[in-house]
Parts: structure tokens; sequence; C-alpha cells
């Protein structure tokens, strides 16, 4: 175990400094730079953005800019966002948050009803149940997750007037405790949800699948012939077996939703990370980006960590080495 | 497409009658509106509203960028506020004075105004303000404020400017938007960019700032001890920054937004909104805003050389067409180099039109030297459209269409703001370059800078840069920078627009118009030329 720790850990440096440095040589790839954009903002003397250029460290050439930020990096500086006006750290702090409570929320959310309507469509293979079920997980399938968000927001919000569409919580109050909560599950139901829906039907397609295969095997025929009850086979017995490819499943959303969720971020004015690096795209604010895809590929690796961790737990005959 | 876009209100209209200045454009009132009972004001309540993107910093003194010039003249006041139609009215300097030869102007400051934090405002701060940061670190106010010799404080309550060379512009640029007064002693002797009051501010204004998610929304309380007595009528002011127009859409038409300024929403949905009975839509206020959509021709470029082939491609391009398909009716066709909001000096007498005219457009093309191919082109240019918006974009195809008839074949490039500014203003490498930029609250501020041979500079955005030099034309706008006789002024500028349509080293497109767009319960919130732009002291909430 603790050499698969360290393996894993020499991974994760490798893939974080790989992140970085293509991420650097892309956007200094791009056309303009942080100055062009504030000039473009804001009237600007040409001595004045020379002035910025040297501030910011853009004077030098690329590779001189690209050791300066990984020597900070080292000591754990991630630099300051002038479009910001805040060090990045800062601005990361306060959206970090944000995205994992979507991505958390959305993954047990979706991995749960996904996993229960795979288990009913499995138990009812062919009849009229399943076959609901499966045109359910088609639609939401092929629906994308934006027009699902307008969607619930007209309908939710415009036409009901029930649902507060944008933001984390109500900007303003001093609610806390129970109150700040119910404000943010009232605030975050519908980026949930709208996230949720694809993936719905990703691990219901999994889970009937998975679910059929094991529900075919012996140990599932004993625990029958020893007279155990349906539910307790289906949940206790099959499931368990049923559930690693879901597992693997709920990895890959973790890291497709830590950076991914712009277009729901965007639609409900939520500031998380997504919506957070493509402004820093088009900003070029490198810093802030580089920031971002830091923290962004380091959650990605701790939670395949944790997943791999979950596989052993489920089957103790997955060995970790 | 025929529309009614100009329902002024009752208090607006009423307080244009009021400075004598009639609105331009003021075709149309509601009649419900304009035959309403006076009401007065109530206190209490909270405005939300909503925007993007979000700001870098709470002042403007140090920017010019849009985020910081709505927020700024919430906390901060300027030395003057603008009546309709650009009048000079008391804010922070009661009563102000310009010598014969108008290099002293001076200044009687408010007793007994107070920053945010209790300290006393006083003529140093005023002194401090202009010549440690407007005349350094704002990008208009370098130029503006140039001249700006001292700022002598002979009492705490006098502040006389000292200038180098009379400068009629500058009176026009005094409020908190354009010139927000800062608190010297927070400020002097400190790193100004960088002092933390810049994300913290400490103003004068109605005011204050209460709380700040950064990229998320900014909340503003009441300043209670604010001079303007009982001012402001409201408690708070809620702005969440949100980055999708459909969703700031539904926001307002759910009620989760009571108003939203400057042209926040999607023309379409504004114009929706707008003819529902619960929602009013106000085109005033924004007279220090005023922009135009224009295209500057690379003068560099061979083609390009020939005014023949310039005036060619104005007749081939509706500039009708444009506002009322793409602008949707906010705007008017371009005419001018100047916007019609500079009422004192746009003018359009004389001033050589370019009607659509495709005939004429290729008769001036073949007697250019540019016949049609035997592919029928005559030549091929490239477009670049700004990224800001869709509105350049959309209007470049139709300038597209509009060249295809006339023998040009016309490439569009998109690319985002980044490539653009520095392809059009450091790389020049551009044919057609279609933008909206803003014309300042007076021609010296915002147009000159487009014309201004001295102010062809590569490597600044928004400079001149179809690189145009017309010795008479410097010759007038260096005139009219220092001219004090209004009529002179006037008759400067409408030389030089006429020699600018003569020679057209940029054609106007649109003359662009501002939309608010709010519920009818929200009151009082565009009484000036500076609107939303100013500090909604006098906004309130009936309900």
């Amino acid at each position: 175990m603790p050499r698969y720790v360290l393996r894993r850990l020499s991974q994760a440096v490798l893939v974080m400094l790989l992140v970085v440095i293509g991420s650097f040589f892309l956007v200094k790839m791009a056309p303009g730079d942080l100055v062009d954009v504030l000039a473009g903002n804001s009237d600007m003397t040409a001595d004045q953005m020379a002035s910025l250029r040297v501030r910011y460290g853009l004077d030098q050439p690329v590779l001189v800019q690209l050791f300066i930020y990984m020597s900070r990096l080292v000591m754990l500086d991630f630099g300051y966002s002038p479009l910001n006006a805040a060090p990045v750290l800062d601005v990361i702090m306060g959206r970090w948050p944000v995205t994992a409570i979507l991505v958390v929320s959305s993954v047990v959310i979706s991995m749960t009803v996904g996993t229960v309507l795979g288990v009913i469509s499995a138990r009812n293979a062919g009849n009229p149940i399943d076959l609901s079920i499966s045109i359910l997980m088609l639609v939401l399938y092929a629906t994308p997750s934006f027009v699902i968000a307008i969607c619930f927001i007209l309908f939710f919000s415009v036409f009901l007037g029930a649902m507060p569409i944008a933001g984390f919580a109500t900007v303003g109050t001093q609610a806390t405790g129970f109150a700040y909560a119910w404000d943010v599950v009232k605030h975050l139901a519908m980026p949930v949800a709208a996230l949720c829906t694809f993936y719905v039907a990703i691990y219901g397609r999994i889970g009937r699948a998975s679910m059929l295969e094991v529900l075919k095997l012996d140990y599932v025929r004993t625990a029958r012939a020893k007279g155990l009850p349906e539910r307790r086979v289906i949940y206790v017995h099959a499931l368990r077996n049923a559930l690693l490819p879901l597992v693997t499943m709920a990895g890959l959303q973790v890291s497709a939703l830590v950076g991914g969720a712009v277009l729901i971020e965007t639609i409900f004015g939520l500031p998380g990370m997504g919506r957070t690096a493509f402004d820093a795209v088009f900003e070029r604010d490198t810093n802030l980006l580089l920031g971002v895809l830091f923290i962004s590929s380091l959650s990605v690796v701790v939670v395949n960590f944790v997943i791999d961790l979950l596989y052993m737990a489920l089957d103790p005959r997955v060995e970790l080495a | 497409m025929k529309k009614q876009l100009f329902q002024l209100d009752r208090r607006t209209f009423m307080a244009g009658l009021a400075t004598s200045v009639a609105l331009p454009g003021a075709i149309g009132l509601s009649a419900g509106s304009a035959f309403a009972e006076a009401q007065t004001p109530k206190r209490g309540g909270t405005l939300t509203t909503v925007a993007w993107p979000g700001t870098t910093y709470m002042n403007a003194a140090i920017t010019t960028s849009g985020p910081e010039s709505f927020l700024s003249p919430k906390f901060f006041d300027g030395l003057l506020g603008y009546d309709f139609g650009m009048v000079e009215k008391p804010a922070l300097a009661t009563e102000w004075s310009i010598a014969e030869d108008g290099k002293r102007v001076t200044f009687k400051l408010r007793p007994g105004v107070k920053w945010h934090d209790g300290e006393a405002f006083t003529s140093k701060d005023v002194a401090f303000t202009f010549m440690e940061v407007l005349k350094v670190h704002h990008g208009r106010g370098r130029s503006l404020f140039a001249d700006l010799q001292a700022v002598e404080t002979p009492d705490d309550l006098t502040a006389v400017f000292v200038l180098g060379k009379p400068a009629p512009a500058m009176l026009k640029a005094l409020d908190g938007r354009e010139s927000p007064i800062l608190p010297a002693h927070i400020y002097a002797g400190t790193n100004i960019m960088e002092n933390p009051a810049n994300t913290k501010p400490i103003g004068t204004g109605a005011f204050r700032l209460a709380s700040y998610e950064r990229g998320a929304s900014v909340v503003m309380e009441r300043n209670p001890d604010y001079w303007d007595e009982g001012k402001p009528y409201l408690d708070r002011i809620i702005l969440q920054y949100i980055p999708d127009a459909s969703t700031r859409t539904a926001m307002l038409e759910a009620g989760q937004a009571d108003i939203v300024f400057l042209n926040f929403l999607p023309a379409l949905d504004t114009l929706r909104l707008a003819a529902m009975p619960d929602f009013e839509l106000v085109e005033a206020g924004y007279e220090t805003s005023a922009s135009n959509q224009q295209m500057d021709f690379n003068l560099e470029r061979e083609i390009f050389k020939d005014a023949r082939v310039r005036h060619a491609i104005a007749h081939a391009i509706d500039r009708q067409w444009i506002v009322d398909n793409v602008w949707h009716g906010f705007g008017v066709a371009g005419a001018s180099p100047l916007h019609h909001d500079q009422r004192a000096f746009y003018t359009t007498e004389g001033v050589p039109q370019y009607a659509l005219d495709l005939a004429k457009a290729e008769a001036l093309l073949d007697e250019a030297g540019h016949p049609r191919g035997a592919n029928g082109v005559r030549f091929e240019l490239t477009i670049d459209p700004t990224p800001y918006g869709d509105e350049s974009l959309t209007a470049a195809e139709y300038i597209r269409e509009q060249f295809r008839q006339i023998g040009i074949q016309l490439n569009i490039r998109t690319q985002d703001y980044a490539v653009f500014i520095k392809r059009c203003w450091t790389d020049r490498d551009f044919d057609l370059c279609l933008y909206t930029a803003a014309m300042g609250a007076d021609p010296t501020i915002g147009v000159q800078r487009f014309y201004w041979s001295k102010n062809f500079k590569p490597g600044v955005a928004f400079s001149n840069g179809s690189s145009y030099s017309n010795p008479e034309v410097d010759a007038l706008l260096e005139a009219s920078q220092v001219e004090l006789d209004p009529d002179k002024r006037r008759e400067q500028f409408a030389k030089f627009q006429q020699i600018a349509m003569t020679d057209l080293p940029t054609l106007p497109v649109v003359h662009t118009t501002r939309a608010t767009i709010g519920w009818q319960k929200v009151k009082d919130h565009t009484v000036d030329a500076l609107g939303s732009l100013g500090n909604l002291a006098n906004c309130w909430i009936d309900g």
C-alpha cells in the first residue's frame, strides 16, 4: 500500500506538470496578451502598456516566463490576477466551494437515481416498465443539459415564479444556519438537476447492463437457492458487484464536471471553476488559468485515488500495487 | 420595421423641458405615463440589477473600463453633475467660474461633506485626485488634463485649476463617472493602482459598499450621512454579475431583477418586455457614454488611398438597414463622426451623406480603375468585426452581401478580443475594421482620437486606426481644444464634420442609443444626462 501511494503520488505530480506546462504554451501560442485585453477595455498609452508588460513579466521570453511561473508554483505562489485585482489563490478559494458542491451533489444524485433506475430496469428486463425507463433514459441522454436548464428556468422561475434563477445564494441576506442551507439548496436545485440528467441516463444504462450480467452468475443463483428474500439478493449480493463499472463512471464524471460545467455555470450565473477558466482564456489571464487548471487537476487526481480505494472496498480481490 | 422605441417617461420628459433642452428622437410619448400624477418618492427598498462582466476595481479614477463606470458614481461624487443636454449642475462643487483667459477655473466646494470613514472632504482631496490620479492613471484624463499645471488650494473649500491653455472640454468631464474624487488620506503616498481601497471604496457618494463577491455580486447600502439631505431613497442596490444574456432577461421577467441598464438585455428581449404593460423602456440618460459603430479604412492600403473607393463603399452600405435589423432600432443611421447626443456640436448641415446607391458605387469603382474581372469580381477585401457583442459581426455579414453586388469580394475574419485589438491597432494587419466606441461627453474627449494625425499611435487601442492625416482637420481639432467661445467651437466642429465626411477615413455606421428596461415600479432612475451612470440617489421603488 505505501508503495502504491508513492507511485500514484509521483504520477500525480507528472500529470499536473504536464497540464500546467501544456496549457502555459497553449495560452502563449494565442496571439495577444493580457495587456492587449486591458488596453482594449480601458484607454491606455503605449508607455503605459509597456510598463504593464514589465510589471506582469510579459516582456520576458516565453521560456523565462515559464521558469519564473514554475519556480513560484513550487512555493505554492499562484501569482496575481490583474483582472480580478486579487491574488489567484483568493479568486480560486472564492469559486472552489461553488464547484465542489455542484460536482459532489450532482455525482451523488445522478449515481443514486441512475443506479436505482438501472436496477429496476434490469429486474423488469423486457417488460413495459423496462421499456418506459429505457425511453426516459434515451430522452435524458439525448437532450443537451443547457436546453434542460433553459426549460427549467422558463417553467419554474418565469412561469411559476418559484425558483431563484441565478447565483449561489440570495445576495445580500444575512441568513445563517438552516435558513442559509435551504437558500443554497433552492439556488442549486436547478443547476444540479440540469447537470444530472445526462449522467442519470449513463448510470442507468450501465447499471442495467451490469446488473443483468451479474444476475446470471452462479453466486446469485446460490443466494436465491438459500431462500434469501429477493430484495436482499438484488441490493446486497448482486448490486455490490454490479457497482464496479458505475464507480469508474463516477470518476470520469467528477473529472468532466470540475472544469467542464461551463455552460451550466454560465446559464445560472454561478461563478465556478469552469467559467473562471473560460474567462481567463479570453482575458489571457495566464496566472488565473493555470491556477484553476492546477487545482482542478489536483482534485481530479485525488478523486481518482479515492475511487481506487473504493474499488478495493467493494471488491477485495482488487489489489492496489 | 417601424417600432415605437422612444417611449420617454413623464419624468424624463418634464426634466427635459425644465432645462429647455429638446430630447432628440422624442417622437412618441406613451399616453399612460405622460399624464400621470406627480408622485412623492418613498424611502426604503432594495433595487436589484444585473450586468456583465464583473468589475476589477470599484472606482473609475484609475480605469475607463465599463464595469467601473457604472459602480464608481454610486460610491464617489464628482465636482459636477449634468442635466439633460450636458448642462453643468452642482455636486461636490457648488459654484464654479472660469477666468477671462480660460486658464484659471475656480471651484467653491460644498461644506460639511464627509468621506464614508468620517473624515472631512476638503480641497486637498480635489488637488490630489486630479494631479496624482486622474492625470497619471486615467486613460482619458491623461490627455484631457495634460495642460492642468496645478490645483491651488487657498482654503479647504476652494480649488483653483491652473491651466497651461484653456480647456473647454474639461467642464464636461467632472462627474463621478469620468472624474471621481478620491480621498487623499487613503491614497496619498501609496501605490495608487494597488491600493486595497480600489476594491473597498471610501468615497463621498450616496452609497457605501456593503459586500462584494468577486465576479458574482456587489451590494451597496445607503449612505445615511450623504450631503444631499434625504437622499438616496433606496436602502440598498444589489448588482449581480450574470454572464448569459437570456438569464438576465429571465431574471427581469421573473421579478428577480428590477431593472436592467446599459443594454444588458438582448435588443429583441428588450422590445418584447417593453411591449408589456408592467415594464418601461427609457432611452435617455446615456449622454456621457454615447457610442458609434464605425468602420475604419486602413489608409495604408494602396486601394483605400483613392477617396472614390471609400465613397463607393459608403454608397453600398444602407446604414438605416443596419439600424433596423442589426440594432433592432436602437440607433440612428451614421451621418457624422460625432454622436447625436453631443447636441451642442452634432450637425448634418453641409455634411456629405452617402445614400444607398449601388449604381453610383459601381460607377465610382469603375472610375477609380477597378473594373469587374472575368468572374465579376473587382477586388477582394477582408473585414475584422469586433467580437465585442454580435452587432459588428452581423453588420459585417450584411456588408458582405452588399459588396458582392458591386463586385467586391469581402472575407469576414473572426477572432477573440485580444487578437482583434492587436491586429487592428498594433499589427495594423487589416483592410476594414468594424467596432463600436465611445464618443465621449465632448468631441475633444471621444471623437478627436480617431481623426487627429498626432493620435496615429500603433499599439494604442482605439486610436487613429485609419492612419488619417489632414492638416486642416488637425488645426480645427487643436483649435477646438482651447476655444472658449461656444459659437466658435460649434463652427470648428461643423467644419470638422464636413471635412471628415468628405475624406471619409472612417465610416460612421450607426449612432447607437442605449436602453434601460425595468419594472414600472422603479421610478426616477433617469433624471439627468448621467442616468444610471450617475448615483441613482433619486431612484425609488413604488410599492
